[in-house]
């Protein structure tokens, strides 16, 4: 069937990543104390999902250097930011 | 040899300065977010475990499920299978509407369990974040409904091919959003 065809490709196998990745972190992150590591590792798990979603599903894994790095760069930011305050504060 | 991968940007170029500008606002909330969180760990932590967390992975894995819909119908859409597109892009909507209902059930919920917005700090941003991306949800289904009428032409001029591929960057984003959203939400707070 042609719909399969269009989804034998790396978005399509970058869903299955993600499906997996969201039951994971579901699986890690859903009883853990307070400023417990996990969380770091939790949203470093989200950070790559919307890698993923970035790179695959928006197109940017071809998209000119300058704009896919402004991106990996924003994935990157955040997971440091976000766990940064998450230890630290 | 294998040639060399023609590098390009999807949709138009104005359209990422807008997407990188609502990342950017939405990175913003999540830092107040956890700034907030660092003053009351304890009663976010315990306000987490309040929400439906499986309410939450399903409105996950619905998103992710309507960003391949959305794949699907760009690749229908350039390999000319307009019928395929039409559908794909209709079991995006679908999904998209299946998240609005799922997230109504968790706000009612919540409301009734007297866990409304005034409740504490944790509740008040879980409702400002969360109702801000049920606006962008609304928006990209209208933005969605405008890619099933260009689906359906014959043809689509360079123009409109980036406008197509800009909107669907747009559903994506929507999608990026929430994974974020959840992990802080529903996992970390």
């Amino acid at each position: 069937m042609k719909v399969f065809e269009l989804v034998r490709n790396r978005a399509g196998f970058s869903w299955l990543l993600l499906v997996a990745a969201t039951i994971l972190s579901w699986a890690l992150g859903a009883e853990h104390g307070t400023g417990s590591l996990v969380a770091v590792v939790v949203l470093a798990i989200a950070a790559l999902k919307v890698r993923l979603v970035g790179l695959d599903f928006m197109e940017l894994r071809h998209a000119p250097i300058a704009l896919r790095a402004v991106f990996e760069f924003y994935c990157l930011a955040v997971w440091a930011v976000l766990s940064g305050l998450y230890l630290w504060l | 040899m294998t040639a060399p991968t023609v590098r390009r940007v999807p949709g138009e170029s104005g359209t990422w300065v807008f997407l990188f500008g609502d990342m950017v606002v939405f990175g913003v909330f999540f830092v107040t977010f956890l700034v907030e969180r660092a003053k009351a760990p304890e009663v976010f932590d315990v306000a987490r475990r309040t929400l439906h967390i499986g309410v939450g992975v399903t409105n996950t894995l619905v998103l992710l499920t309507s960003s391949l819909c959305v794949v699907i119908a760009m690749g229908a859409i350039r390999s000319g299978l307009k019928s395929i597109a039409t559908k794909a892009l209709y079991a995006a909507i679908g999904c998209g509407l299946l998240f609005i209902g799922l997230k109504v059930f968790e706000y009612v919920a919540l409301g009734s369990a007297g866990h409304g917005p005034g409740a504490n700090n944790f509740y008040l941003y879980y409702f400002i974040l969360t109702g801000l991306h049920l606006l962008h949800v609304c928006i990209g289904l209208a933005v969605l409904g405008l890619l099933v009428t260009q689906s359906r032409r014959d043809e689509l001029s360079e123009t409109r091919m980036a406008l197509v591929e800009g909107g669907a960057c747009f559903w994506h984003l929507v999608d990026l959003l929430w994974i974020f959203l959840f992990a802080l939400l529903y996992l970390v707070s």
